[in-house]
């Protein structure tokens, strides 16, 4: 294949950018309710980002992926022209880059993932033929956008209303919080961790049975359970906090619940939303690799993991925390309690969808979450016109991001062919 | 650039509310001085307090303006907007009614008679308890978010609101009683003094009536 170290730079640049663009937008926004409950500082979330993102990513983006790099479009119809799939995955990264940088300018709500999806599949179906394009995946993907709010919005709802059962509506709060908080950190380790061993761990070489990964994810659950409790026992009483709000005690047990969820979240975004800069990039060094022929088969080297692993820390530490401190100041409404029920419903769900396979925003599942919370009358007011907004800039984001896709697709063509 | 993401948490109406509610409160506990003023014939001390509500009752207008410019429709909120709105308007009545009282007390240099002034000293502090009963109800607003509106916080307010009843007949019963004793002397007294000690025992009275009033719409957030 000609121009082949030239293909590797060129995708290794622009997964980069891409990358560098989750970390410096798209991160800030999963962390965002940690920060905006007052749970974590701006720096602790920078930290606990820059290492369960990338724990997510290298761990348990494998699936997601293998979604982008070799799901949406059918590898096997192009096997005589390997180069049109290079040229289409390179257009696609940087159609989606750009359009990421474009819409974060102008203060625009997108969605990564809805960038990336439409820039492949605009490629695809306009650059080469409509046939290339895997309907039916592309279809679930469209699908579980739709899902994946709605499922984080009921998860989020029912884990409040347990709050509020067990912990808030009770005549003991203070104690009953340090009672339940430690068994909602086995859940979130639990889960996170189930998920991982489940779908995510075959790439890195580790394979364990269901049994297995049940008893391994419950240790892991126990052991967090256990670090927290032991935290949560340190939190005494202050009679002074109370004096105006009478939460301001039980919610100082939620901070402890709060900064375990935070990790959780950070590492199911770590594993869904890499693979939008990965997944190209892997396609393309597979095909380079063996030489031109499409294998469906090749392993991804766990380099391309771990280039979307720094482009994402890098975005963050250059970029992302001005992000995060905008959102800090501006989630004033939102206290541990109801932060902790919002990100774990949004962790799990986005935690699920990477271990099918799913590329789905991030955002999206988190205010789907946040609005369960709000159904269940736990917040003060949510601005409906902002989350609409929100849920509807994905249908101009796919065309938008095919767009340009479609234009760098012939430029490149242009170029090398 | 800004975020969109924290574009969806709006800002609640609950703490404005509860600050508008403690600039009334502060409006509406002036009258207690400006009665015991008017009582002693201080009529430079009734117009000091009188400037006094006047500029509380400004101060709280400005927190209802703003309040109401930042509350849009297309909020989605634990309590309904119409709810919220009808709490604010009643807390600004109460404000706007204390200053009615200190205009025409100060304007018309009113005396209260003495044999009235001890039950209409007593109406003045029950109207005002009344208000700080509401206050505090009203206070509890952002313990009954924090709780989605359920459980033992519910009763609390309940309870409280039920104390606020009590209070609000309290001054029904005191406000007659000072028409009864009115009335058999009001004979003695210049006619038009006889109507306006009549409209400031209505008006008095009807500050209990308002503080009731925002309970009821407190009431009715409870009951969604």
């Amino acid at each position: 294949m000609d121009h082949a170290t030239t293909y590797i730079i060129l995708v290794a640049a622009f997964g980069l950018f891409m990358a560098w663009g989750v970390g410096a937008n798209d991160v800030a926004n999963a962390m965002g309710t940690s920060v905006g409950s007052g749970a974590l500082t701006i720096k602790q979330a920078i930290m606990v980002a820059a290492i369960f993102e990338f724990a997510g990513a290298y761990l348990a983006g494998g699936q997601v992926t293998k979604t982008i790099r070799k799901g949406i479009i059918d590898p096997s119809v192009l096997s005589g022209t390997p180069e049109l799939l290079v040229f289409g995955m390179l257009a696609a990264l940087l159609a989606a880059a750009i359009w990421l940088l474009i819409a974060s300018h102008f203060g625009w709500p997108v969605s990564t993932t809805h960038s990336i999806v439409g820039a492949i599949v605009g490629f695809a179906a306009v650059g080469i033929s409509v046939d290339v394009v895997n309907w039916g995946k592309v279809g679930s993907i469209v699908m579980s956008w739709v899902v994946s709010p709605v499922t984080s919005g009921v998860i989020a709802f029912a884990l409040f209303r347990s709050v509020q059962r067990l912990i808030l509506d009770t005549d003991k709060p203070f104690e009953n919080a340090k009672r339940y908080v430690p068994v909602y950190m086995f859940m979130v380790g639990f889960i996170v961790s189930l998920v991982t061993l489940l779908k995510g761990l075959k790439h890195v070489g580790i394979n364990f049975s269901m049994g297995e990964s049940y008893l391994l994810a419950t240790v892991v659950g126990i052991t967090i359970a256990l670090i927290g409790a032991a935290k949560i026992k340190n939190i005494k009483w202050d009679p002074d906090a109370d004096k105006d709000f009478h939460f301001a005690n039980v919610e100082r047990v939620f901070v402890v619940l709060m900064l375990i969820t935070a990790c959780a979240m950070a590492f199911a975004h770590g594993s869904n939303d890499v693979a939008n800069a990965v997944g190209p990039v892997a396609a393309v060094v597979g095909i380079v690799g063996s030489g031109g022929e499409i294998a469906s088969k090749t392993a991804m080297p766990p380099w391309i993991l771990l280039l979307g692993g720094i482009g994402i820390v890098a975005g963050l530490l250059t970029y992302g925390h001005r992000v995060m401190a905008t959102i800090g100041t501006g989630i004033t409404e939102l206290t541990p309690s109801r932060g902790f029920a919002a990100t774990l419903a949004a962790a799990t769900t986005v935690v699920i969808a990477s271990g099918t396979g799913l590329p789905i925003s991030t955002t999206h599942t988190l205010v789907g979450a946040v609005l369960g919370v709000g159904l269940a009358r736990g917040i003060g007011a949510l601005n409906m016109k902002m989350v609409q907004s929100i849920f509807m800039s994905w249908i101009v984001t796919l065309p938008a991001g095919a767009l340009l896709a479609i234009l760098f697709f012939f430029f490149f063509k242009g170029v090398f062919l | 650039m800004g975020n969109y993401f924290s574009g969806i948490f709006a800002r609640s109406p609950i703490n404005p509310l509860q600050t508008h509610m403690a600039k009334v409160q502060a409006c509406i506990s002036e009258l207690e001085a400006l009665f015991e003023a008017a009582i002693e014939k201080d009529f430079d001390s009734v117009a000091a307090v009188q400037k006094r509500i006047s500029d509380l009752e400004h101060d709280a207008d400005d927190i209802k303006k703003e309040l109401r410019i930042h509350l849009p429709k297309g909020m989605f909120m634990p309590v309904s907007r119409g709810d919220v709105l009808n709490v604010l308007a009643m807390q600004d009545r109460i404000a706007n009614r204390s200053k009615d009282i200190a205009g025409i007390m100060t304007c018309r240099k009113m005396q209260i008679p003495e044999e009235i002034a001890e039950p209409f000293m007593k109406l003045v502090r029950r109207s005002v308890d009344a208000s700080a009963q509401a206050q505090v109800a009203i206070n509890e607003l952002d313990e009954l978010v924090e709780t989605g509106f359920r459980g033992g916080e519910v009763k609390l307010v309940e309870k409280m609101l039920t104390k606020l009843d009590t209070i609000e007949s309290e001054t029904d019963v005191l406000q007659r009683e000072i028409r009864g004793t009115l009335f058999k002397m009001e004979t003695t007294i210049p006619p038009v003094e006889v109507m306006f000690l009549y409209q400031m025992i209505d008006w008095t009275g009807d500050l209990g009536d308002l503080a009731q009033r925002v309970g009821s719409r407190l009431q009715l957030m409870l009951a969604r």
